[in-house]
């Protein structure tokens, strides 16, 4: 029988309105269909109230002001707005992902410790934080803690000088001057040489067997090339400007140069760190728990400190269940970071509810705000999942 | 005659509260270390709470407002209302915790028959009928407030997201290849965006896509935010379950000649969602908290209520009380609930099949 009429027997056999490859075709042509309409409804819906769509407002004089970042004027535009607001949030959540990891990372180690005492404390931060919601612990840390510190008359002076008042924590910034031009290629020269260094070590090993140099020799060339170009420097190609309380006419206090943190800044990220600190503790805590048992009791027999398994053999082996948890805590540091809005932190949520209220383009400012925040965890789970990947290859 | 062995009582050292001590506290000289630093910090960090709960911390702020934290703008003489769903909810709980254990199959099948009909039955009783001399008086959802709220929120959020969440998780494992993507962008899409983008969406978004006839209040505004948001994870969590369902359960039930759709109904389904229980007491838990973010769009939760008596006069300056108040209601609510979930998980023994 020739293919052609074994195929027609075929679909004589099941009548078209029985076959499930049409039946298949069919149910989806419907369903998008479906979703088609719907969408067209929603539509003409939109444009009955006489709404358009165009991100040419994004030119236009944004006329407010951020107090927040880099600096703005009102007579610049919608799209420079958004722009700080980007760079805020990023501000927030990358300094907040690094100190999580680490405030996490000694909670969880010490939810296991065999001290008690040490247990208890790590058990009970992470409890109270992981029941009650970020919002409230952010309230709380903003208008009952860092609101009520005392005022710039009588700010908490730390060494350094480092200022902590109800307007902010100030403290020492670096200041690059104009010999800072020809410094530079020193710092890169620094950071070279410490790489092939690196490499270097790690090759050592392999090619020959012996074991390699000290990992502190990597820091020489770090040291050694920025302070050799200092000496030929004229001046000071870097210069500490801490800040300074000045008395302005009329006794009101205010603090000039040093960088500060503004109050919202603190508690946002002090928030966001003491929670998500909790939840990487349990990510870190789940991971050693689920390096066998017999990896420490073994590297006991042989003699290693305490300090050395935890280094050199629970912690690698456990980073490999660790990371992929990880991941979706620091994408769940950035998405909370816009609850910034709620204590009044101009992040790019806050400035879009901004720039929303302003120019009324609801649709457009939320498709800006979706697709940043989607194009951040994008970035996030990206850069996260070659980690994973790297760490994962060392397994046999 | 045979010498007794002499049997040497252990150390005093090694066992008893000595031993206990030296076992988990002093056992070298830098866990001794460790201990008498953290003993240092317990007792400060304990002496300054103490001090401030019993001394200086004004709690009048609390008592007075009580009834505005659990209830809000609820109209007093109607507060029986909000009473009698809470006996009802809580007599539903506890008979559904006693039966945890038993394998007595009418008794659960009423139980779930009564939280399907308690749910809207609740709705009925909170909201009321509007007429002039209705039994119930009809009191709008959007003037419900404070605990109230939060909990409305949160349990018809998880509620309603879970037919649409099971929906998504099917199109997502679908081999038909429109439907897996759209389900698919969605689900990644929520999951990618912050909750409260979601909220402020179907706040401000929402309205204008809808024919100017319908209109929903805040409140609705905000439970369909919540919906659509919840549903993307109750997804994501029914994905899961049906993962952990074996091949040979689709492959035996094919064999006996159900088609797909009721192999799923049938066979699949029922096991996958007994196994994501525990997994969605999570999610309601994390929903809980989530809840105040409508604080933000403006509405008045057990958050928002807290807010708004930090502004009146008599109140100025007691934020402390205040949000700690909220924050020990949140902590009692979801570490029951997550202490509950854990044994419950042990007895549905998910995971040992």
């Amino acid at each position: 029988m020739s293919r052609g009429a074994e195929a027609a027997e075929r679909r004589s056999a099941v009548p078209f309105w029985r076959d499930e490859r049409v039946l298949k075709l069919l149910g989806q042509i419907l369903f998008i269909t479906l979703v088609i309409l719907v969408a067209a409804w929603m539509l003409s819906n939109y444009r009955k109230r006489g709404l358009t769509f165009s991100f040419g407002f994004l030119d236009e004089e944004a006329s407010f002001d951020l107090a927040e970042g880099l600096p703005f004027s009102p007579t610049d535009s919608y799209a420079r707005a958004f722009l700080i607001g980007v760079v805020n949030t990023l501000r927030v959540a990358g300094l907040g992902i690094v100190f999580a990891t680490l405030l996490g990372l000694i909670a969880g180690i010490a939810r296991l410790s065999g001290n008690w005492l040490v247990n208890r404390i790590a058990s009970v931060y992470i409890e109270i934080i992981r029941n009650t919601p970020l919002l409230v612990q952010l309230f709380f840390l903003y208008f009952a803690v860092i609101l009520n510190l005392p005022g710039l008359q009588e700010a908490i002076m730390l060494s350094g000088p480092i200022y902590l008042s109800n307007r902010g924590f100030a403290f020492p910034a670096l200041r690059p001057t104009s010999s800072f031009g020809s410094w530079w290629p020193f710092l890169v020269a620094a950071l070279i040489g410490a790489l092939v260094l690196l490499i270097l070590r790690r090759r050592t090993v392999p090619s020959t067997g012996r074991p390699a140099f000290n990992l502190l020799w990597v820091g020489v060339p770090l040291i050694a090339f920025p302070a050799i170009g200092w000496q030929f420097m004229r001046g000071q190609p870097l210069i500490l400007d801490p800040p300074e309380l000045v008395t302005m006419s009329g006794g009101v206090m205010r603090i000039e140069g040093g960088t500060i943190f503004s109050p919202e800044f603190m508690a946002l990220l002090l928030g966001l760190v003491i929670y998500t600190g909790a939840f990487i503790a349990e990510v870190v805590r789940a991971g050693i728990q689920a390096v066998d048992k017999g990896q420490t009791e073994a590297a006991r027999a042989q003699g290693f400190t305490q300090g050395q398994i935890l280094r050199l053999i629970v912690l690698p082996q456990a980073l490999r269940v660790i990371i992929p948890p990880l991941i979706s805590q620091y994408l769940n540091l950035t998405k909370n970071s816009s609850l910034a809005l709620g204590i009044g932190f101009l992040d790019l949520y806050a400035v879009s509810s901004t720039m929303l209220n302003q120019s009324g383009r609801v649709v457009e400012v939320f498709l800006m705000i979706m697709a940043s925040y989607l194009s951040m965890s994008l970035t996030i789970s990206m850069i996260m999942n070659i980690v994973n990947r790297r760490i994962q290859i060392v397994e046999r | 005659m045979a010498v007794q062995p002499e049997v040497l009582k252990p150390p005093l050292t090694e066992v008893g509260l000595l031993g206990w001590l030296k076992k988990n506290l002093f056992s070298t000289w830098y866990n001794a270390l460790l201990t008498i630093f953290s003993g240092i910090f317990i007792y400060g960090v304990l002496r300054a709470v103490i001090t401030w709960v019993v001394r200086d911390a004004r709690w009048t702020v609390i008592t007075t407002n009580f009834r505005v934290f659990m209830i809000g703008r609820y109209p007093p003489e109607e507060a029986w209302r909000v009473l009698v769903s809470l006996g009802i909810v809580v007599l539903l709980v506890i008979l559904t915790w006693m039966s945890r254990k038993t394998k007595d199959n009418p008794m659960q099948r009423w139980l779930v028959i009564s939280w399907l009909i308690s749910i809207p039955l609740i709705g009925i009783l909170l909201r009321g009928f509007s007429g002039e001399r209705s039994f119930l008086p009809l009191v709008s959802e959007d003037i419900w407030s404070g605990l109230l709220l939060t909990l409305v929120l949160a349990i018809v959020g998880i509620v309603a997201s879970f037919p649409l969440g099971v929906l998504l998780a099917l199109g997502r494992r679908s081999k038909l290849p429109i439907i897996k993507v759209l389900s698919t962008a969605y689900i990644e899409t929520i999951r990618g965006v912050p909750l409260i983008s979601v909220l402020f969406m179907s706040q401000l978004m929402l309205p204008l896509f809808l024919p100017p006839e319908i209109r929903l209040g805040t409140v609705m505004r905000a439970l369909t935010g919540m919906t659509l948001f919840s549903a993307a994870y109750t997804a994501e969590n029914v994905r899961g379950g049906l993962a952990a369902i074996p091949r040979g359960q689709y492959e035996a039930a094919r064999a006996v000649g159900l088609n797909e759709a009721l192999v799923m109904v049938l066979i699949v389904l029922p096991q996958a969602l007994r196994a994501v229980i525990p997994a969605i007491v999570g999610q309601f838990i994390s929903l809980f908290k989530d809840t105040t973010l409508v604080v933000i769009v403006g509405l008045l939760d057990v958050l928002g209520i807290a807010k708004a008596v930090t502004g009146q006069r008599e109140f100025i300056g007691l934020h402390k009380e205040v949000y700690a108040f909220a924050a020990v209601l949140f902590f009692i609510c979801c570490f029951t609930m997550s202490t509950a979930s854990r044994r419950l998980e042990q007895t549905l023994g998910v995971g040992e099949r």
